[in-house]
């Protein structure tokens, strides 16, 4: 598991029932492109979050495929639908098999 | 044939043509590969897709890029002078609010970032924008 890495998001905490909200993610990860070569000239190994899926109650929101050509502490900002009271799970995936996951509930007003 | 100097640097002049001719379509056919495989072969029509990018981006480490195709289902991020093209793909499940996505992206040099979205009746849509970058962002 890379060091130092923790998710953070912005959700609503409330909403009408079918609005549109908007919802912005950031991970603090480094995001190794695997180009960077070291003092000694060689190749850093990649190191990236290659994936990261956005669910509501078992409902699919989003699912990205990062590339290394991604930034550092990898930023994300969409727009989801809410339908009824319930909880946002985020999970991003690491290329060293480690998965980072957080949730947001949201309520009805 | 003698070689005489003269001889000798036509030949090098050539070689060095053919040689910065062929290595532009090598760089230009990786981002068409991955179109391509996005596709599947599928001809690509432009409009009716918005790919927000700076024009000059001072720093290429992160570059904000915004993409928005209404009735898209999917959506592929391709920056052209990359050493790889792909940046991210964007699948839109099935409580996506819209057909919108943003993040910030590396570029290593001035190019087009190309934006394609594959839409719901299985056509394809292309948006593309040149951001002029003033330190590169791939290391180097």
């Amino acid at each position: 598991m890379a060091k130092g890495v923790k998710p953070r998001v912005k959700v609503p905490k409330t909403a009408a029932a079918g609005e549109t909200i908007t919802i912005k993610t950031l991970i603090s990860h480094k995001m190794e492109s695997g180009r960077r070569k070291d003092a000694d000239g060689n190749f850093i190994p990649r190191s990236i979050i290659n994936r990261f899926v956005v669910d509501f109650n078992d409902q699919n929101v989003i699912d990205v495929t990062l590339e290394p050509a991604i930034s550092t502490n990898p930023y994300f900002q969409f727009d989801a639908v809410v339908p009824e009271a319930g909880e946002f799970k985020f999970t991003w995936y690491d290329d060293d098999g480690s998965v980072y996951e957080t949730s947001k509930k949201i309520k009805i007003a | 044939m003698d070689f005489t100097r003269r001889n000798i640097l036509a030949i090098g002049s050539g070689a060095f043509a053919v040689a910065s001719v062929a290595g532009m379509p090598a760089f230009a056919s990786k981002t068409d590969d991955a179109i391509a495989a996005f596709t599947g072969g599928v001809g690509v029509t432009e409009g009716g897709i918005d790919l927000t990018a700076p024009e000059i981006a001072e720093n290429g480490n992160t570059v904000p890029v915004a993409v928005s195709a209404p009735g898209a289902v999917s959506i592929m991020l391709l920056a052209t002078g990359n050493p790889t093209p792909a940046v991210a793909t964007f699948n839109f499940g099935s409580l996506a609010g819209s057909r919108r996505g943003s993040t910030r992206i590396r570029l290593a040099k001035t190019q087009d970032v190309v934006a394609i979205a594959k839409m719901e009746d299985g056509t394809f849509r292309r948006a593309g924008a040149t951001v002029k970058v003033t330190i590169g962002g791939c290391g180097g």
